[in-house]
């Protein structure tokens, strides 16, 4: 894919959410890659001004939920006179079709955008058969 | 316009209010229109002024702004690259390259203007020019 490409603007996509939040405000959608390699399934969001310190992952009964919090009191004093964006949380979630080795993932947060490995538990990678 | 009366009550607040500016006519006046890449907001502050986009991915490298007279110029590119072995689910996340132009409606000081990127957020904060700053007169 040529890499020559001009962006453009995306309007953000808000949360539908399943069950219902109890922190005020509303959450979009990060928009996520998902790709898999035989040793870990790879998952890159993007949550432009969330912190490290402010991001929760977790995975239970194969679910990977993702929640990231804006902390807008940086917005504090701030009047605002012109917008093109909205802002705030982030929270999407996965069902995970591999069987995951849980202690193993790992995260990393830069630029605004988190990516998550999942390393697939030893019995879900393939294995080669050798054919006598 | 008092966003944060209520600190429980602060985000779905200032959410309305930035709905309640979506596209207002504030940058109307200068030669560049919304809806190129990056959005951008507009605050004020006192007497200034701040612009924040929202980048995520784009490294601090590849990010270049420049200020001359009353225009911002923000450009750059973002790079979307998986590792060819990887077999690929989803795919949201577009890369690219992008120029901005933005002027704004008041003078700004350019050699005040600070910029920092934080977390995929570029802020852009632009001291108003002393020339713009309004001057009480006392009344004899």
């Amino acid at each position: 894919m040529p890499e020559k490409r001009e962006l453009s603007v995306r309007e953000k996509k808000e949360l539908v959410a399943k069950e219902e939040k109890t922190v005020p405000g509303r959450y979009y959608v990060p928009y996520a890659d998902i790709y898999e390699t035989d040793e870990a399934l790879a998952v890159v969001m993007e949550m432009p001004g969330v912190e490290k310190s402010r991001l929760k992952v977790a995975l239970e009964n194969d679910v990977l939920r993702v929640d990231g919090q804006i902390d807008f009191v940086k917005y504090k004093d701030l009047e605002p006179v012109y917008a093109e964006y909205n802002v705030g949380h982030y929270a999407r979630s996965f069902t995970l079709s591999n069987k995951i080795d849980q202690e193993k993932i790992s995260a990393q947060l830069e630029d605004g955008v988190l990516t998550l490995t999942l390393p697939k538990a030893k019995q879900a990678q393939p294995r080669r058969i050798s054919i006598g | 316009m008092a966003v944060f009366s209520d600190p429980f009550d602060a985000l779905p607040s200032f959410q309305q209010a930035l709905d309640a500016f979506r596209a207002s006519s504030w940058l109307e006046a200068g030669p560049s229109g919304g809806g190129a890449y990056p959005p951008v907001n507009v605050f004020r502050k006192g007497d200034d002024f701040l612009v924040i986009a929202e980048i995520p991915g784009v490294k601090k490298s590849d990010l270049e702004v420049q200020v001359k007279g009353n225009t911002i110029r923000l450009a750059g590119a973002k790079s979307v690259t998986y590792s060819e072995k990887a077999a690929v689910h989803r795919r949201e996340r577009l890369g690219g390259e992008f120029d901005r132009a933005v002027t704004l409606p008041v003078e700004i000081d350019a050699d005040g203007v600070k910029a920092e990127y934080r977390d995929g957020i570029l802020a852009l904060f632009l001291p108003r020019a002393e020339s713009e700053k309004p001057k009480s007169i006392k009344v004899a």
